[in-house]
């Protein structure tokens, strides 16, 4: 049944593609997602949202829901009287202006669909019924509703202390000379592009269950979040409660992709309204609320230019960034996220000897934006390498060649963004992905004359596992980036082992294990991985940016192998032997290394360690367990990979089909190589879609037009195409297994890929096409112009 | 108070009597009245798919169907794939092995619908199955698997039906 089990090394468990943990319970239906949680007593939450993008609130009367048959409560912000929701950068205030995000709205709306009363009724019908009786009299302002109309000279302002709608202003690098460069430069090309805003769309939508506990003294909040304790953090302070007070916990989760790594408003309210209430209280965001007033992303503005040499070298990059981030900034990360991460790291893979760039966060009247697979790095990434084709083509050159004139190779490599670069592997990756291409004649059908076939690369690498030093570089006033575990062994030699990241499809259950299983020798299945519980766990900063095997499994192992030197010296002692003559035995058990046959097993040790603790040596304590934390080292490791794409263009309809789809990566180690395809092949799926498909629109007045998935167009398996992966493998130093983070990459290379690819098969028209989603008119006329 | 219906449900085989409000829809009365949840609510509208169910065989969304409306009707969830005992299916191990799931949210939706399909179209290519993956929406796998995991089931299933004729006629 099982496929190749491809890449099993000498008996270990890690690079081994073992059957999923997670699978059996899943398949079966016996999963436990938030909205398969009852409680007794259970009531059901649903939000009052603003019919309004921007507005004051005259009114907000509450009476007639109250009255409903079924409806128990109604709240507005005034009957919680919650502390705002602020996240900050530590930055001058000409850099970040910090912005509130209330819980409910008080006297002002900032976009439709934002949350302004929460009505809790028995059951999600009558919560239905009484949403229809809320009465909201606004006085309606004047909408911003794009980046030019907040930057326009004169707007209305979305928070009246922004001045020009501006949350983020941030002109960094700035190399000397630059200017010269430019004006000096053999070639100089220039990418003016938009992308589109995109839902992150976890097919989970957000939910919530809450209920106070009063033998525990504990609201107990039942979230699908990447980060628990961070929703821990603001519910105590939006409450006043302290922390111990609060318990998250995370059950299965469907999906995430970032827009549950930030702390959601209506999850607090629905958990304050269970507090207040003293009953349990149930929210599940429906479709159509996680279509328009969920966190978004990606809506970005770039204008760049290059300089290059006339052998196609690089020289340098101006860029100009502008991120519209919608109503507010998300915790932690603030409206910074994607400003910052596009400013920092544009250089990416290529020798860059000068580079300027000044990134903006501009507040609108839209549904705030978090943290999206990729942040940044799909749009930036797409940015640089339409520079490199657009520059081939200017000097002539083969699009590939430039890039190879071009990717660092020799490393560590300190960039001119002060990014140093570990190990990876830019050039193979790139060559590789464009001889599977040739080999496959890809080219020769690119030539064939009735056809209109492009053929396109993104070569990228992405930083993975931020550690503390980095997230601090961006001034972040809450730096994430460490992890700690917790590893325990019972009496019968099982352990259980606590992570802070939190897996939402990743497999985190059953790659965590592996890495266990190699440290301590004892079979994954008596290993179980404990996540998403902010009793259990000392702290966490949850999963996003890659890093839950990068830092996440390195705590793992770390704490693992602490336990590990317990064992040895328990069981040196009571073999009368010096600990230096133990080692592990790789089947859960101690032996000595001069007379192997003189073993321990872990459940004796263990059954010392509890039951029988007066023979313990006098140094060690009673039971088996090890806490390590682990930050990553430097400033992070950075993923790589190329894309190679083939598109065919529909003369007819504009239609983009992809004919062939290759992906080269390096994510150092891989723990399970499956799981690592099937994180690249996902990515991808959601970068196609970007490039092609998904865009959350608005009206001029600032109502979205996505409310369903009609017009929101999440491609299917008639759209996604299948991916061969081809595997590099540059470990890296600064994590415990050599691996490298691989949950974002698929995302950050496929819009680069397909937008060259679709630009290769209209070389004849002298169209060329920056701004995603790739719109079939757009083709369709360029097609028609060409012809 | 809202006014409430008798109806009669038989949902993996086993008989249930039900009040229900008219306007309840058949995955509600799945998920929260029988407790079989492992049906997923994720779009209401009947795009994604993530609740199909088997109406008389036939892959149906059970978001879009009143439970009323499925009185006289054969139900199967996801719960009846799995022998009693837990043991997986022939179907639901080959989504394990391809890494069809990720998060798993939508799959038991795919499996349902795979399994309403290959029931009717046992012979299916890859290119028709692929077809029939597009009903549904899965965020995590980009689909290949999905494909790759029904695909090696319905080839499985075949020789299995094959070896089964020929030892038939050996004998």
């Amino acid at each position: 049944m099982t496929p190749e089990p491809h890449l099993r090394r000498d008996g270990a468990w890690v690079g081994a593609s073992v059957p999923r943990r997670e699978d059996p319970r899943l398949l079966a239906g016996r999963g436990r997602f938030v909205d398969d949680i009852v409680l007794p007593g259970m009531l059901h939450a649903q939000f009052v949202r603003s019919t309004a993008a921007h507005a004051r609130i005259t009114a907000v009367d509450l009476s007639e829901v109250r009255a409903v048959p079924g409806v128990v409560a109604a709240f507005s912000a005034e009957d919680l009287d919650l502390d705002d929701i602020t996240a900050e950068l530590d930055r001058p205030a000409h850099e970040f202006v910090p912005t509130s995000m209330p819980v409910l709205a008080r006297d002002r709306v900032r976009y439709v669909g934002e949350p302004i009363a929460i009505v809790i009724a028995r059951d999600p019908y009558a919560v239905e019924d009484g949403l229809e009786a809320a009465v909201v009299e606004y006085e309606e302002l004047e909408p911003v509703v794009s980046d030019t109309a907040a930057l326009a000279e004169g707007a209305p302002l979305v928070h009246d202390n922004a001045p020009a709608n501006t949350l983020v202003d941030v002109s960094l690098f700035a190399t000397e000379g630059i200017d010269d460069v430019f004006a000096e430069a053999d070639c100089v090309v220039r990418i003016r592009t938009k992308t589109g805003r995109q839902n992150a769309l976890p097919l989970e939508t957000r939910g919530v269950v809450a209920d106070w506990d009063d033998r525990d003294e504990q609201l107990r909040v039942q979230t699908c979040t990447q980060v628990p304790h961070q929703v821990r953090t603001v519910l105590s302070r939006c409450t006043g409660l302290q922390e111990r007070q609060v318990r998250v916990t995370v059950p299965d989760m469907g999906g995430g992709f970032g827009q549950k790594c930030v702390v959601g408003r209506e999850e607090i309210a629905a958990a304050a309204a269970a507090l207040r209430l003293r009953r349990p209280v149930k929210w599940i965001e429906d479709r159509r609320d996680a279509l328009t007033a969920a966190f978004l992303a990606r809506e970005q503005r770039y204008d760049v230019r290059a300089a290059f040499d006339a052998e196609g070298r690089i020289l340098a990059i101006d860029a100009d960034v502008v991120c519209d981030m919608g109503a507010y900034s998300c915790y932690p990360f603030t409206a910074g996220i994607e400003p910052l991460m596009a400013s920092a790291e544009m250089p990416g893979v290529y020798k860059l000897p000068a580079y300027r760039v000044r990134g903006r966060a501009v507040t609108t009247n839209k549904a705030p934006t978090a943290p999206y697979r990729g942040v940044s790095r799909p749009q930036y990434v797409m940015v640089v390498e339409r520079l490199m084709e657009r520059a081939a083509r200017e000097l002539g050159m083969d699009p590939v060649e430039i890039r190879r004139r071009n990717v660092i190779t020799v490393f560590p490599y300190t960039g001119i963004n002060n990014i140093t670069y570990d190990p990876g592997s830019y050039r193979e990756s790139l060559d590789l992905c464009e001889q599977v291409l040739r080999d496959e004649g890809w080219y020769d059908v690119r030539g064939s004359a009735d056809r209109v076939i492009g053929i396109g690369y993104a070569c990228f690498s992405e930083r993975t596992g931020y550690g503390s030093g980095a997230f601090a570089q961006r001034k972040m006033s809450v730096v994430p980036g460490f992890d700690i575990s917790e590893v325990r062994m019972d009496t019968s030699g099982a352990l259980v082992v606590t992570t802070g990241t939190m897996s939402h499809g990743q497999s985190h259950e059953t790659t965590m294990a592996q890495i266990v299983a190699d440290r301590l020798g004892v079979p994954i299945d008596r290993i179980r991985i404990q996540q998403g519980d902010t009793d259990r766990i000392t702290y966490g900063w949850g999963s996003f940016a890659s890093r839950s095997i990068t830092i996440g499994g390195s705590a793992v192992a770390a704490a693992s192998r602490k336990l590990g030197d317990q064992l040895r010296e328990i069981a040196a002692h009571l073999l009368e032997a010096d600990v230096d003559n133990t080692e592990l035995d790789g089947e859960s058990g101690v032996r000595l290394r001069d007379a192997p046959d003189r073993r321990l097993s872990f459940i004796e040790i263990a059954d010392v360690a509890y039951l029988r603790a007066h023979l313990l040596p006098k140094n060690v304590g009673p039971g088996l367990t090890a806490t390590a934390s682990f930050d990553v080292g430097g400033d992070g490791t950075f993923s790589n990979a190329t894309h190679g794409v083939v598109v065919e263009l529909d003369r007819g309809t504009g239609g983009v089909e992809i004919l062939r789809y290759v992906c080269v990566e390096d994510c150092g180690v891989a723990i399970h190589p499956q799981v690592v395809e099937g994180q690249c092949r996902g990515g991808i799926a959601q970068g196609i879609a970007g490039a092609l498909f998904e865009q959350v629109t608005y009206d001029d007045a600032g109502q979205p037009l996505c409310p369903s998935f009609m017009e929101y167009k999440v491609p299917t398996a008639a759209e996604i195409p299948d991916v061969e992966i081809h595997h590099l493998e540059t470990p890296s130093a600064f994590t415990e297994s050599g691996a490298k983070g691989a949950g974002e990459g698929g995302t950050i290379g496929a819009p680069a890929a397909v937008l060259n690819a679709v630009n290769d098969a209209l070389r004849s028209t002298g169209v060329e096409l920056d701004d995603t989603p790739i719109a079939r008119e757009t083709v369709h006329r360029a097609l028609e112009a060409g012809s | 108070m809202t006014e409430v219906q008798l109806i009669e449900l038989t949902v993996n085989g086993e008989r249930h009597d039900l009040a229900v409000e008219p306007r309840r829809t058949l995955v509600d009365v799945l998920r929260h009245d029988l407790g079989l949840t492992g049906t997923h609510v994720g779009c209401e509208h009947g795009i994604c798919g993530a609740c199909t169910v088997l109406v008389d065989g036939a892959p149906a969304r059970a978001c879009l169907m009143f439970a009323a409306q499925a009185e006289d009707a054969d139900i199967r969830t996801v719960e009846s794939l799995a022998a009693p005992d837990g043991t997986l299916n022939d179907l639901q191990r080959s989504f394990s092995a391809h890494h069809g799931l990720q998060c798993g949210f939508c799959t038991p939706g795919f499996l349902m619908l795979a399994e309403g399909y290959l029931a009717e179209r046992p012979e299916a290519s890859k290119e028709e199955i692929r077809e029939v993956v597009a009903s549904n929406v899965c965020r995590c796998t980009g689909y290949q698997t999905i494909v790759e995991a029904i695909d090696d089931c319905a080839g499985r299933r075949r020789a299995a039906f094959q070896a089964q004729l020929d030892s038939g006629r050996s004998a």
